[in-house]
């Protein structure tokens, strides 16, 4: 099958799950768009490792709470690849809290980040994909979501809302080639969870350990890839046991 | 670049895209429901998408889904882009 002609876009690319991941699709012979919001070093990094295993791909500066932010987001990987035909959205935040204490831009900002920008980037996205007859959408979910974790009702919301939002949405163009599914991490070592002790989940870990950026990308390099054009409106939990 | 859309163009170019989401095109008419020619939601979706890239001319949700016919869409491009 020949390839269309186009891109992925990876937001909150410039380290952890993001770099690993926009690795692993260039690696698969895409250009890949790096989206950082505030690391322009980590995004140029990641860029520089693509271009120096023979790959293609540029550093986009966003800050995705604004329907423009999405539009202009999109143009700019439209002008120097082509349409993004493969999005993941991976960009997240935390705001830890107790419920009666989480305040509302602490619980607005989450659900933004982590939800609706995911919903901004994926309508605009969804138009070239539908055209194009191709396209994988890949929205990093969480294993909290669909269970609990006290201290993070605002984080729990926002993916288990991304779960929902895969879902419906992969019903609705699957029959344009276009795969929509999720992936559910469990707890990984990156900079968004490198305030917490370490080693202190390890017992409720059947693996005993972390699991590595590396080993979230390589699932969601599977789900964007030609292979898994069978495989939509599903989470892949990717948590070393923790939810069987 | 767009196309100026007067009827004629936008007819054509409409034709072209239901023809493109499957329609039969001996059925395709001016008072032909998409409910005839098997054409559904997404397929108006995409549509919409190719009247955009072609004439420039935005058919958000409320535009589209109270359209039955064929003409009603045809109407409906023209005057959005005058």
């Amino acid at each position: 099958m020949s390839r269309p002609e186009g891109a992925a876009l990876v937001t909150g690319a410039s380290g952890g799950i993001g770099a690993a991941s926009a690795r692993a699709i260039a690696a698969h012979g895409w250009p890949v768009a790096v989206h950082f919001r505030s690391d322009p070093d980590g995004a140029a990094a990641v860029v520089e490792s693509i271009e120096a295993d023979g790959g293609r791909a540029i550093a986009v500066r966003a800050d995705l709470d604004s329907n423009e932010a999405a539009d202009e987001l999109l143009g700019q990987v439209e002008a120097a690849f082509g349409p993004a035909l493969i999005l993941v959205n991976n960009a997240g935040r935390r705001a830890d809290g107790l419920s009666p204490q989480i305040k509302d831009e602490d619980w607005q900002s989450v659900i933004e980040t982590n939800l609706n920008a995911a919903f901004r980037l994926t309508r605009r996205s969804l138009k070239p994909m539908i055209r194009a007859r191709f396209g994988r959408v890949v929205n990093v979910a969480s294993v909290v979501g669909p269970r609990a974790n006290p201290g993070q009702a605002n984080y729990a919301a926002s993916k288990a809302g991304l779960i929902g939002m895969t879902k419906t949405i992969a019903v609705e163009v699957a029959r344009r080639g276009v795969t929509v599914n999720a992936v559910a991490p469990g707890l990984v070592e990156t900079g968004l969870t490198a305030d917490l002790p370490s080693g202190a989940f390890d017992d409720a870990i059947p693996a005993r350990r972390a699991g590595t950026p590396e080993e979230i990308a390589a699932c969601i390099g599977f789900l964007a890839s030609d292979e898994a054009s069978y495989v939509t409106g599903s989470v892949l939990t990717v948590d070393g046991g923790m939810s069987a | 670049m767009t196309t100026k859309a007067d009827p004629q163009s936008a007819e054509a170019v409409i034709r072209q895209g239901l023809e493109e989401v499957g329609a039969d095109p001996g059925q395709i008419t001016r008072d032909a429901t998409f409910e005839s020619l098997d054409v559904d939601s997404l397929d108006l979706v995409e549509i919409a998408q190719i009247v955009e890239d072609e004439f420039g001319v935005e058919l958000v949700g409320d535009d589209v889904k109270d359209l039955k016919t064929v003409g009603e869409v045809i109407d409906l491009v023209v005057a959005k882009a005058s």
